[in-house]
């Protein structure tokens, strides 16, 4: 017996299958890995691409980068190579790989060097990789090369090891996601070897760092994170092979991380390590910051901080969220708990911070007021997991790149926005010289301790209304004055009594903690207007879009509720009935820019594109697709506001909201256009019906009148001279062709409407054949019929009368085109399943090819002439027929010079059972 | 060619149509009244007190089935529906509604005077009761010894058969509905079996008809019902 522990789990089997039916789909992705420039990885797939080509396959270099080797141009000999593109930038022409040509061309194989490379401006991708993702997509087949320092989440550490951090990065999931992965490996003394040799490129970067880079120490460790990383790939085949063959014995309780960053230089570092354990763990990860008012204001480099690292969760596939709320720990607890982590991570960013300036000092003191887990991230942790005991709470070490001195980084210096600068100084100037004059006026009757108050009063004042810096200028002003002008010895800033050292302390400290508090109230007045604000314009644009009822509403409301919130322009691309994009301008408003094809490829791939994303990122716009709950509806392309732009994660994820409530208004649009038309095929098929009835009504009406009348004058054959009876005789028989064709055009409408059933008995052959040659006793006058016996047939479920019209129909057409007194045959049988009847003429047969055509009916005028007067006959036949699930066909007539036979079945069921007669 | 001058009321709106209906009738003996209203028609046939009755099912005032009803409440005189109502379940509910036969325009005049012979040779007789011995063909039905014979041989008939081809022979020249047969000779659980009727019907026509898939006497109408063509 298995054992149900040892058997694959279903629903990582089917995730197998997915999974290897898209890879078939998609192309292979090769990476040759190295530890750094110089191992010859660029010369090591140029020879396995070589073998390739002589083995027969397709290869082309998409780019290889031969840094003017020759053993490496040697072996680009040979190899198809894609011309490059040209992107004019800045007066220059750079040169890039062509994405374009290379899907053009579709080969097999493509050698793109350098996957960590950034493109230049203008291309469609930031990245190469994501070139590489495109062309893999296209199934094509990749090989492609990368140097250990450029895998993002080892960027660090080798920044760490040799003091250069590279910008270009390639993301872990890119190299994940190779199908094979090969190490080149060289000692470092033979790399050295080839540095003196001047046999390595080295990028510019690198080269000012030469000498630091190549220590050998460093390539040492290189070497090592590189053996290791390709190791844990190798790992992650064995995994996935073992979980294929059902090997694995423990399967671990589902881990989840959480890490929560703030605006902090770390944020990025712990981002990177929650990433890193994610990865180890093979788990889900998520981001959270708190969006808290604050006390202190964030300055702006905090800010980008945050949102850097937020963008980098993101790309690293982290789902990212932003908490409402005051409490970090309770809605850090309350995040956990509902989204069942099992780990939260928590960064160390504050311990560094405050050893710097004067900003910390006001950090402490407003301490005093505020829960110390604001400040203390240490203490953050603490009260973190005693609100959260079933979690773990991991602290994380200070990041190598906190540790030293953060080059770019420290315009932390907070600086206050606002108009009233300026002024505020001034201000507070005014203000101690009043304070001043008061004093000077009260000081023959105050103490000097009332005369303080005066000076506390001015500094409170001024930090209650323009700010901290104008109150930090205040107090000084203040202290000076005080001591200048009423602290003995008058008129000199020397000081008698060392008590009034505490004085000018607590004057300052007063001054700056109001400041402080006054500043980060106004900014949380001034956040919580703007979200209120925001969410205003939100419910504005929600409810203007929910009473649209044309796509024309749409995008007019779209056109200003985007203008006022984001101060740019924008047009839609909204997906038609016909599933193509249509662009749409709002009225007053023109976007010269607009790239359809751009619009489309977003549309495709469901990813924004242009401005503020990694995808042709220098475009003016922002391409965002509409994705709504069932499908994307379209495109919005929004002009990049100036003052904001959308690389700020705030504009973006507002723009995102926006897109969103458009598309859910498209959707909503699409299915009232949807059930419009629903109701308008409705109504039309009433008036079909009424239409029918009416039709048939007023033409039956006169029709019998005609025949009636001709009819009377037939029946007095010797009142008429022999050529008035032909007449006569002929109208009668052109009155009841009419009749006969008005019944099929009748039969033919009421069988084409989608609500006629067919009313199925089980019906006697035998009676059917009897009925319909009753009904044709008139056409059939001028034949002979020989009907074959019938009273053995079994009963057959069928519309009784619909295949009345069918024996009629056949009859009819028998005698039309078979000269008078010849023979017309009806047999019937049964047998596999269905019952044959067939109608044998002795006339002058189909011509061939026209067996299935003279069952047509006339579409549109086309063919009338083409089988003159078989008409609509045969084609209600056939309707009839195949509504019965039935076949019908015409032969030549078997043992016969010439004649037509035609045939069709009905299925044959399971009659129901007759109660035998008891007497 | 009828057997007696009948009185005809023919209820038709078109005037073409009474026109040539009332030529061909008159030219068959008969006198023929006419009337373009069910008002009218219902005056007509009370005072006229016609042995058959034509009946066009749209009228202008009303709908000719109210006529039928109507008439019904007082006389068993044969009413001859003529419609451009072509649809089976017209037919049915005027036949429920008391109609006798059912022609669908447009119709040829022999099929309507045909018709119209069968119906007054019953109406003809309706007052003295049904006759004890009718003959089709070669087949003589005595019905109070209930022997049926053919080309003078004993045919042996099943209880079911008997009371289905006594049923229609009642009835002669009407078009009885499905429904009308089952229940009758089935009984009112049995109206949905329309079966049974195709498969008894097929045994009748199998021992009473020359051929039995061209009956000349026991005739089907499609989707609507039987009846004895005599």
């Amino acid at each position: 017996m298995v054992d149900p522990e040892l058997r694959p789990d279903p629903d990582r089997l089917l995730q197998t299958l997915g999974q290897a039916a898209r890879d078939a789909a998609r192309g292979k992705l090769r990476v040759y890995f190295g530890a750094s420039a110089g191992v010859g990885k660029t010369y090591a797939m140029l020879a396995a691409a070589r073998a390739q080509r002589q083995q027969g396959v397709d290869v082309v270099a998409g780019i290889v980068e031969t840094h003017g080797r020759r053993e490496t141009a040697a072996l680009l000999e040979g190899i198809e190579s894609l011309p490059l593109r040209q992107l004019p930038y800045r007066g220059r022409r750079l040169q890039e790989f062509d994405l374009d040509g290379a899907l053009a061309r579709r080969p097999a194989l493509i050698l793109v060097d350098e996957l960590a490379h950034s493109n230049a401006p203008g291309a469609r991708h930031a990245k190469r990789w994501q070139d590489v993702h495109e062309l893999l997509a296209a199934g094509i087949d990749v090989w492609t090369t990368l140097n250990v320092q450029h895998l993002d989440s080892l960027n660090e550490a080798v920044g760490g090891i040799t003091g250069i951090r590279v910008w270009e990065t390639v993301p872990e999931r890119v190299f994940d996601a190779a199908d094979e992965v090969i190490l080149v490996d060289t000692s470092a003394d033979e790399l050295l070897r080839r540095l003196r040799e001047g046999r390595v490129y080295l990028p510019e970067q690198a080269r000012r760092a030469g000498e630091h880079f190549f220590r050998k120490g460093n390539l040492i460790a290189l070497r090592e994170l590189a053996l290791r990383r390709t190791a844990d790939h190798v790992d992650d085949d064995v995994q996935s092979y073992r979980r294929e063959r059902a090997i694995q014995t423990v399967w671990r309780t589902r881990e989840a991380i959480v890490a929560c960053v703030g605006a902090d230089p770390d944020a990025e570092h712990v981002v990177r390590s929650a990433h890193r354990l994610a990865q180890e763990l093979e788990c889900d990860w998520h981001v959270i910051t708190l969006d808290a008012p604050r006390l202190t204001p964030q300055s702006p480099s905090a800010r980008d901080a945050l949102g850097q690292a937020l963008a980098l969760a993101e790309t690293l596939g982290a789902r990212v969220e932003t908490l409402p709320g005051g409490d970090l720990v309770h809605a850090v607890a309350r995040y956990a708990r509902r989204h069942n982590m099992t780990k939260v991570l928590v960064g160390r960013g504050r311990a560094q911070a405050r050893a710097r300036g004067w900003r910390t000092w006001s950090a402490v003191l407003a301490g005093a007021l505020a829960p110390g887990w604001i400040w203390h991230r240490s203490s953050f942790a603490d009260a973190l997991a005693a609100g959260c005991p079933e979690v773990d709470v991991i602290r994380l070490g200070a990041s190598a790149h906190a540790r030293a001195p953060a080059r770019g980084r420290p315009r932390a210096v907070a600086r206050e926005p606002g108009p009233r600068r300026p002024a505020g100084y001034a201000w507070a100037v005014a203000y101690c010289a009043a304070a001043a004059g008061l004093s000077a006026l009260a000081f023959p009757v105050l103490h000097q301790t009332n005369i303080v108050m005066l000076f506390l009063l001015a500094v409170v004042a001024v930090a209650l209304r323009h700010g901290r810096g104008p109150a930090a200028l205040a107090s000084v002003l203040s202290v000076g004055l005080f001591d200048f002008f009423f602290v003995q010895p008058l008129a000199s800033f020397a000081v008698s009594d060392v008590q009034y050292l505490l004085t000018f302390l607590v004057l300052l400290g007063v001054g700056l903690l109001i400041g402080q508090l006054t500043a980060g109230l106004r900014m949380q007045a001034r956040t919580s207007v703007k979200r209120a604000a925001e969410t205003r314009g939100l419910y504005e644009f929600a409810r203007e879009l929910s009473s649209a009822l044309q796509p024309e509403q749409i995008v007019a409301s779209t056109g200003a509720f985007v203008h006022a919130a984001f101060g740019s322009r924008c047009a839609l691309y909204i997906l038609g009935l016909d599933e193509r994009l249509a662009p749409s301008v709002p009225p007053g408003q023109d976007l010269p820019e607009l790239d359809p094809a751009l619009a489309q490829w977003v549309y495709d791939h469901g990813q924004a594109a242009g401005a503020g994303t990694t995808t042709l990122s220098t475009g003016a716009l922002l391409y965002l697709p509409l994705k709504a709950p069932l499908r994307t509806r379209g495109v919005l392309a929004i002009e990049n506001p100036r003052d904001v732009p959308f690389s700020v994660a705030d504009a973006r994820r507002q723009v995102d909201t926006y897109a969103t409530l458009v598309a859910i208004a498209l959707e909503r649009l699409h299915y009232v256009e949807v059930a419009q038309q629903a109701l308008v095929s409705m109504e039309s098929e009433k008036l079909r019906h009424s239409l029918l009835a009416a039709v048939s009504h007023d033409l039956r009406t006169p029709l019998t009148s005609l025949v009636g009348m001709a009819e009377t004058l037939a029946r007095e054959p010797a009142a008429l001279p022999p050529a008035a009876l032909e007449t006569v005789l002929a109208m009668q028989a052109q009155a009841r062709r009419m009749h006969a064709m008005v019944v099929n055009l009748l039969d033919m409408a009421r069988l084409q409407s989608r609500d006629t059933p067919l009313r199925l008995e089980w019906q006697s052959m035998e009676e059917l054949v009897g009925a319909a040659l009753a009904a044709m006793r008139d056409a059939l006058a001028g034949h002979r019929v020989g009907v074959a016996p019938l009273s053995a047939l079994p009963l057959v479920e069928c519309d009784g009368v619909l295949i009345e019209r069918v024996l009629c129909n056949l009859l009819e057409n028998a005698a039309k085109y078979t000269p008078p007194g010849s023979v017309i045959g009806l047999q019937a049988s049964a047998g596999a399943g269905e019952l044959q009847v067939s109608v044998t003429d002795a006339g002058p047969g189909v011509p061939p090819g026209h067996e299935r055509r003279i069952f047509e009916k006339f579409a549109r005028g086309e063919r009338e002439s083409a089988t003159p007067g078989v008409g609509l006959g045969l084609a209600v036949c056939e309707a009839i027929v195949h509504a019965h699930r039935g076949r019908i066909w015409v032969e030549p007539a078997p043992g016969q010079p010439h004649g037509a036979r035609f045939a069709f079945t009905l299925p044959l069921g399971e009659p129901p059972a007759v109660q035998p007669e008891t007497a | 060619m009828f057997d007696f001058p009948a009185q005809v009321l023919l209820i038709e709106d078109d005037p073409h149509i009474r026109r040539f209906v009332r030529l061909a009738l008159e030219g068959e003996g008969c006198g023929v009244f006419e009337a373009e209203t069910v008002e009218r028609g219902l005056i007509e046939a009370g005072t006229r007190q016609p042995d058959v009755v034509i009946l066009d099912l749209g009228l202008p005032d009303a709908d000719g089935m109210v006529l039928i009803r109507e008439l019904r409440g007082w006389t068993q005189v044969p009413v001859l529906v003529l419609s451009a109502r072509a649809a089976e379940a017209d037919k049915i509910a005027a036949l429920d509604a008391g109609a006798d036969d059912y022609l669908a325009k447009p119709f040829g005049l022999g099929e309507l005077l045909a018709r119209l012979r069968v119906l007054l040779r019953r109406h003809a007789r309706g007052g003295a009761g049904s006759p004890a011995v009718v003959a089709f063909g070669a087949v003589r039905v005595d019905l109070p010894r209930r022997e049926v014979t053919r080309d003078g041989q004993h045919v042996h008939l099943t209880a079911i058969e008997y009371r289905l081809l006594a049923a229609l022979l009642s009835r002669r020249g009407k078009v009885v509905t499905h429904r009308e047969l089952l229940r009758e000779v089935w009984g009112p659980s049995h109206v949905e079996h329309s079966h049974y009727l195709r498969i008894y019907m097929g045994h009748l026509r199998q021992k009473l008809e020359a051929d039995p898939a061209q009956p000349r006497y026991l005739l089907t109408e499609v989707g609507v019902g039987y009846r004895y063509a005599g």
